[in-house]
């Protein structure tokens, strides 16, 4: 069965009826499961436009639906419902509520390139993941994933000094994120390095999470790439019509 | 190969963010193995992070230029024309800044342009030559002056020689990698295991030599990375491995952590020793477990080296 089809056969959709005869021949109970029938007039052809307008996902347009990005995908393995192929061509058929019940696991992709390495087309699924999962977020569809929490912290401290240091990102992105630093394995890993550890190297290290390493003469880079990725920002917003969006919100919540 | 062996005799050192905190082993080693091999390593000058595997999720064209400036440094400043990462995020991003300056108009642009603000030259694709601390130790060296050097053989020492995602992908990188005889492949890389294997290891036949840690997600997406590395260690030991040699600090660490964490959260536990390949390496060369950084792991090899290696 094309992949296309697969929500057809959703639990959900099926029909048993428990007496049914069809032209004199019993055909009740499993002999006669349906798939219901189903019009699909939720299109959004808008998806893919904006999709490949964010970075990573440029190339969804070269998909011709192989497969090989989902049967080399290691978070498929794991999870079967991750499926870049499948969704890919939700994308590219602009079916955004089929897209939509799968919205909150998109951002699991761990970027180990393995479809990157197994596509003959070039189309980066990887990237495409990013972007969709920014896309969600963007567009309000889910809430920020401790995936973009963690990049967006990292990021910060990149562009403020240059450099990151690795107790602090840990620190900042628990904080970010809302959940507390006092995980018993975090715990129990930090026992088995602090027993080991010689003094002089444990307060080296104690002291770069305090006073942060920087870059020297790093604050005209920095306000450079500062500039660059608001204004790459703004052409998001506006390439997703995100004021517009915003704009009918609030009509609405006015009327 | 003799004309690598002169470049490569004294090369700029990228060491990264990792190195200087969770991978201070890797940084110890690496520059203890060069030492020991008469080698020179000249730091690149007041470099900076490569973006490793977040900035570009927020914008690809900022990692390139972060990974430019460190090139620029090396190559106009340093004037030296081989940079080596011994990080796989580091060696990886490099790698793809290369590629993009080279394919890539608007990422040139951007980046001629951050740099000009930023107050230095910038870099232009094809002056350096990136290679990784595996690449330099095979032709920095050469195979028959690596095994005269070997004075703790790993005899009956048995490796699983792990990869992990980055060195080897996505393949458009990395032009110079299955390139024929001599060269690396990147769907059965096997540099650790001609190395490890030099200094008398007995490297196990891994199929998960390439597989992912996680390491992207390791503390967003914790029982996923648990999950993945849990499959790596019990492979390895299936494999009949009693180490697992890493090349990377997010996969040696990622395995460390996910060691503890799969005990702590599966109650699943396996004993495979966790070590980077520099410190096997060292220890080889006839160095002692201190001085290749053995007591700042995460996991505990100290006494498995003292039985198997150095009795």
């Amino acid at each position: 069965m094309p992949i296309h089809e697969e929500h057809l056969i959703r639990p959900e959709n099926l029909v048993t009826h428990e007496n049914l005869e069809m032209d004199g021949i019993d055909i009740s109970g499993h002999w006669s499961t349906f798939i219901e029938s189903r019009v699909v007039t939720d299109y959004n052809e808008k998806i893919e436009e904006e999709i490949s307008s964010l970075p990573g996902g440029e190339y969804i347009h070269r998909c011709w639906q192989c497969g090989s990005c989902t049967n080399s995908c290691t978070v498929n393995e794991i999870n079967p419902e991750f499926n870049p192929r499948y969704w890919i061509y939700l994308i590219r058929m602009g079916m955004e509520s089929e897209l939509l019940r799968d919205k909150d696991i998109i951002w699991q992709c761990v970027s180990c390139n393995k479809c990157t390495y197994a596509c003959p087309r070039d189309v980066f699924p990887e990237g495409v993941m990013k972007a969709t999962a920014h896309w969600l977020e963007l567009k309000g569809f889910t809430p920020k994933s401790l995936s973009t929490h963690f990049d967006e912290e990292f990021t910060d401290q990149v562009v403020e000094t240059g450099k990151i240091e690795e107790g602090r990102i840990i620190r900042g992105f628990f904080k970010r994120s809302g959940q507390s630093l006092f995980q018993e394995w975090l715990i129990a890993t930090a026992h088995r390095l602090i027993s080991k550890l010689p003094i002089k190297l444990l307060t080296k290290m104690g002291v770069a999470s305090i006073i942060k390493p920087k870059v020297h003469s790093w604050s005209a880079a920095r306000d450079a790439i500062q500039e660059h990725i608001d204004n790459k920002s703004d052409q998001h917003r506006k390439n997703l019509s995100l004021d517009q969006l915003i704009q009918t919100a609030e009509n609405e919540l006015d009327a | 190969m003799d004309g690598k062996k002169d470049k490569y005799k004294s090369v700029a050192y990228y060491p990264g963010c990792a190195l200087e905190g969770t991978g201070h082993a890797y940084n110890r080693s690496t520059k203890a193995v060069a030492k020991s091999l008469n080698l020179t390593l000249k730091e690149v000058k007041d470099w900076n992070c490569c973006g490793a595997m977040e900035v570009k999720n927020v914008d690809p064209d900022i990692q390139t230029y972060l990974s430019s400036r460190v090139m620029s440094i090396a190559h106009n400043e340093m004037k030296h024309d081989v940079v080596m990462a011994p990080c796989n995020g580091c060696y990886h991003n490099l790698k793809k800044a290369e590629y993009d300056l080279e394919n890539n108009p608007k990422s040139k642009e951007t980046v001629e342009k951050i740099s000009k603000k930023a107050g230095h030259k910038s870099y232009q694709s094809g002056t350096i030559e990136t290679i990784h601390v595996l690449d330099w130790i095979k032709s920095g060296i050469g195979d028959d002056e690596l095994k005269d050097r070997i004075k703790n053989s790993l005899k009956g020492i048995k490796v699983a020689n792990y990869y992990g995602c980055m060195y080897t992908r996505p393949r458009h990188i990395y032009p110079e990698k299955d390139a024929g005889i001599g060269s690396e492949s990147t769907l059965k890389p096997h540099f650790m295991d001609d190395i490890l294997n030099l200094a008398g290891a007995e490297s196990v036949d891994f199929p998960l030599k390439t597989a992912c840690c996680g390491g992207a997600h390791t503390l967003s997406d914790s029982d996923t990375s648990t999950k993945l590395v849990l499959n790596i260690l019990k492979a390895a030991e299936s494999s009949g491995a009693e180490v697992i040699a890493t090349e990377c600090p997010t996969c040696h660490s990622g395995l460390e952590l996910h060691q503890v964490r799969a005990e702590k959260v599966l109650g699943a536990r396996t004993s495979v020793k966790i070590l980077y390949f520099t410190q096997l390496l060292g220890i080889a060369l006839g160095l002692k477990p201190n001085q290749v950084g053995v007591h700042e792991n995460v996991s505990s090899s100290a006494q498995f080296l003292k039985k198997r290696v150095l009795s």
